[in-house]
């Protein structure tokens, strides 16, 4: 056997092996549920039913799915031009911190003002934070996969010292924590759920219309298709790339804005939640392509969601609800081997295409 | 059957997915012949040699060799049988000698005495004229030394069928003479060889047969003697054609480009460019012969601003243009059009449609942040029906595109740019001889416009008849100038191959 590259695919036989890849994911996890001893339908649908099952589990569904789509948004200009910005869990740290600041500190500002600062500042952090290994990579040719993970680590900490150092809230009785947010500094809420659902709507048809329109979006594109030939035709490659990935990082940088404002209401260190590793799983399923981060992205937050109800469900211990979402991973994301190669037999054993002897 | 027949290929098909590569092809050669291939690109030659080294598998048809029915599987079966192909690109291991890459991958004991096996390829090389220094590196030979390696290597293999795709793409015109001196000495042995070529004039000097491929098709096998370079392109090509190509004279104006005791180095640090110094006129097109890889590519990258400069002047009208990014040379009217071996290479992004790739060059000159894709849609429309692409339309990927309709859309876009100066490298390489004399035109036209052209060329006779000068690159050094009309093939041959000529660099 061996594979070759296809050169291109129907929608359907790509529709086809991905639902083959999802119904196999199910059997097997329903196999290791089936050990663990509980009926694997039964537990199927009730992780459906713990992420959508009620209006409140969908509400909480929806705090995942935006976090991650704005941050796959983010992510996905990094990876147009084929810089792979593992830092988004970082920016979205830098974001949040940044955001912070002006939070803690600013409280007496009227809520609008507050809110707009808090939003740039949040922008401001994440891209700062994506702009260094930008710089590192265009000036030192540094490996961006290692600088923006590192720098994921970098942010951790550095919250990590502000939580339990100066920034802790004298208030909180010796507990490690920062100081909740004032209502001055707390993302307004329409139909029972943050605004940051309107700002990651607005995010997709702004990001979708900038790649496609707009000449920086063209610049993007063809520094990530070659950059000899982006150079060639007079791009400033350089600059592409510091420019994308500073919107990059910003937008990540708004997803800890928005998280520290609209959900947990103050700066912790594991705001940003593993959202920057997931969404590169989710920006690259969504073949870089803006439409198709949100039905992706629904279903990751729906996988996360389903598999911590069923956690306190079924009593299952964490590590096992995890296996079962990483196989249904394994399968989705195996089955993208499949659309881009297939396999044959090997042409040696094959009877077809001999030659004929008269 | 007749065992002189050395290559029998009866009707043979061989389809790749929808395109019928070879439709019915029959070919034979005889011992001690030389039969030439021609045909134009995607003609189906090298899929027929394909099949017969053991490559592919044909859909249908028969292969004979020496009269006996055979089925390849892999290219080893095709070698036991005698078959050896010697490909454009050598697969030769640069760290070894010449022994140990012709020795390579035999079968034999388990320890190679080195001096036996000398012994045995000296005679064998021998017996046919040929001779190398058995204990150079590879990496130390001329191009003519490694061609000459990969012959014995077939040879010492036991070959007596040798095919040889495009032998002389990389050779000067004294190397060919030599390595046809030796194709002929194989064939008085008894060797059959097969030479897969597009060049008229080759097949003409040193093939004893033709066969013409058109379209995966068998046109027809005639002997050399008995035709002519005029029915050979006519039958390749499937209607008379006209050969000659304009060289309409303009009157020659001032200097717009002067390169400087230009010298550059590559990242190893090795001079690709040692003191290069010309001028560029305008109205007129100025041809650059030379060997692959004699700096060519360095050149165009330099006065384009993507090769770094360690010394030496470009003047664009007077005015130093190195250190300038290639944004500002783009505006300052230089445009370069360089078409790589895989032809997408820098110029055009292969998975872009053509109005995105219009727009590498013309988003520039728009105005605002966004990106006005409808006045390029229209610009790609003419460029199709004035260059005859042939395309499904403007918003089809241009890597799904043939060769030879890639270069159109890349050479169409430079030129659309209106230049005052246009540096063209391999402009109609591998295109049909129908598309190549278009592509002249256009050069031709742009000329008549005052723009002063530099065109790196691989044919000689092109570049004789349409060059006003020709200037020669070997090694990255210049190594003369002449007068296209007043010069001979031969005299730039010697250039090649690395003589200065300080005489003729005063023209």
């Amino acid at each position: 056997m061996r594979m070759i590259k296809r050169e291109r695919i129907s929608k359907k036989d790509a529709f086809r092996i991905r639902s083959t890849a999802i119904i196999g994911s199910l059997i097997l996890s329903g196999l290791f549920i089936f050990f663990l001893g509980h009926n694997p339908l039964d537990v199927y649908l009730s992780m459906a039913k713990g992420a959508f099952g009620s209006i409140y589990r969908i509400k909480d569904t929806i705090n995942i799915i935006i976090p991650l789509i704005m941050t796959s948004l983010g992510i996905m200009i990094a990876f147009k031009m084929k810089f792979w910005n593992i830092g988004g869990e970082g920016q979205i740290l830098m974001g949040a911190l940044f955001a912070s600041y002006f939070a803690l500190n600013f409280s007496t500002l009227p809520k609008p003002i507050l809110l707009f600062v808090m939003f740039i500042a949040g922008f401001i952090g994440g891209g700062f934070w994506a702009f260094i290994p930008a710089f590192l990579k265009v000036k030192f040719q540094t490996n961006e996969t290692i600088t923006t993970l590192m720098m994921n680590y970098i942010a951790l900490n550095l919250i990590t010292y502000l939580q339990y150092g100066p920034w802790r809230d004298p208030q909180s009785l010796g507990f490690p924590k920062i100081a909740n947010f004032a209502d001055s500094a707390t993302l307004p809420r329409l139909f029972g759920i943050h605004i940051g659902w309107i700002i990651t709507i607005i995010a997709v048809v702004v990001i979708t219309i900038f790649l496609n329109k707009s000449k920086f979006g063209y610049e993007i594109k063809v520094v990530g298709e070659s950059q000899d030939t982006a150079n060639y035709s007079g791009i400033r490659v350089n600059r592409v790339i510091i420019r994308g990935l500073i919107i990059s990082g910003g937008i990540c940088g708004i997803v800890g804005m928005m998280e520290v404002s609209g959900v947990n209401g103050t700066l912790t260190n594991h705001v940003s939640a593993g959202y920057g590793y997931t969404a590169i799983i989710t920006t690259w399923l969504s073949g870089l392509k803006p439409a198709f981060i949100i039905p992706v992205s629904t279903l990751f937050a729906g996988l996360i969601k389903g598999g911590g109800f069923i956690q306190t469900a079924y009593q299952i211990p964490q590590s096992a609800a995890d296996i079962i979402q990483s196989m249904i991973l394994f399968f989705v994301i195996g089955s993208e081997f499949f659309i881009q190669y297939k396999i044959v037999p090997d042409r040696r054993n094959a009877k077809g295409g001999e030659v004929n002897v008269s | 059957m007749d065992q002189n027949i050395y290559v029998k290929m009866e009707s043979i098909s061989k389809n790749f997915g929808t395109v019928k590569a070879n439709d019915n092809i029959n070919l034979t050669v005889k011992k001690g012949e030389i039969h030439a291939l021609l045909g134009e690109n995607g003609a189906g030659k090298s899929t027929l040699m394909n099949m017969l080294s053991g490559f592919y598998k044909p859909d249908s048809g028969s292969i004979y060799i020496h009269g006996e029915p055979v089925k390849f599987d892999s290219p080893k079966d095709s070698i036991k049988k005698g078959i050896g192909m010697i490909h454009q690109h050598y697969k030769l291991v640069e760290a070894m000698t010449a022994v140990q890459n012709i020795t390579l991958g035999q079968k034999g004991s388990f320890f190679l005495s080195e001096k036996k096996s000398k012994n045995k390829i000296k005679k064998v090389a021998e017996s046919y004229g040929l001779k190398i220094n058995y204990d150079k590196k590879v990496y130390e030979m001329s191009i003519g030394e490694k061609q000459a390696t990969e012959i014995i290597k077939v040879l010492y293999q036991g070959a007596d069928i040798l095919i040889m795709d495009e032998p002389t793409a990389v050779l000067t015109p004294q190397e060919t003479k030599k390595l046809f001196e030796i194709l002929k000495n194989m064939a008085r042995e008894g060797c059959s060889i097969i030479i897969i070529t597009h060049k008229l004039h080759e097949v003409m000097e040193i093939s004893h047969k033709v066969t013409v491929l058109r379209k995966g098709q068998t046109i027809k096998t005639l002997e050399t003697e008995k035709t002519n370079s005029k029915e050979l392109t006519d039958l390749m090509v499937g209607r008379a054609v006209d050969l000659s190509i304009d060289r309409p004279e303009v009157e020659i104006g001032e200097e717009i480009l002067k390169i400087e005791n230009l010298t550059a180095e590559d990242v190893d640090k090795v001079e690709v460019l040692k003191n290069v110094s010309f001028n560029l006129r305008k109205g007129e097109i100025l041809g650059v012969a030379g060997v692959a890889g004699s700096g060519q590519k360095e050149l165009c990258e330099a006065i384009a601003g993507l090769y770094k400069i360690k010394k030496g002047k470009i003047l664009y009208e007077n005015e130093d243009i190195v250190g300038l990014s290639p944004r500002d040379i783009i505006h300052k009217g230089i445009s370069m059009s360089f078409i790589p071996e895989d032809r997408l290479g820098m110029g055009l992004v292969a998975s872009m449609d053509m109005v995105d790739n219009y727009l590498l060059k013309e988003q520039h000159k728009q105005k605002g942040i966004f990106i006005k894709r409808k006045p390029v849609k229209e610009k790609c429309n003419n460029m199709i029906s004035k260059l005859e692409i042939q395309t499904p339309g403007t918003s089809h990927p241009v890597k799904q595109l043939s060769g030879g309709n890639i270069q159109k859309v890349l050479i169409g876009r430079e030129i659309d740019t209106n230049p005052h100066v246009l540096i063209t490298a391999y402009a109609v390489r591998g295109l049909d001889i129908a598309s190549s004399h278009t592509i002249y035109d256009l050069l031709n036209e742009q000329k008549k416009k005052d723009v002063g052209i530099l065109f790196i060329g691989e044919d000689l006779d092109v570049l004789l008849k349409l060059c006003d000068r020709i200037m020669v690159l070997s090694s990255g050094r210049v190594t003369g100038i002449v007068s296209a009309k007043e010069t001979t093939k031969e005299k730039i041959g010697l250039l090649m191959s690395d003589e200065i000529n300080t005489e003729v660099l005063a023209v």
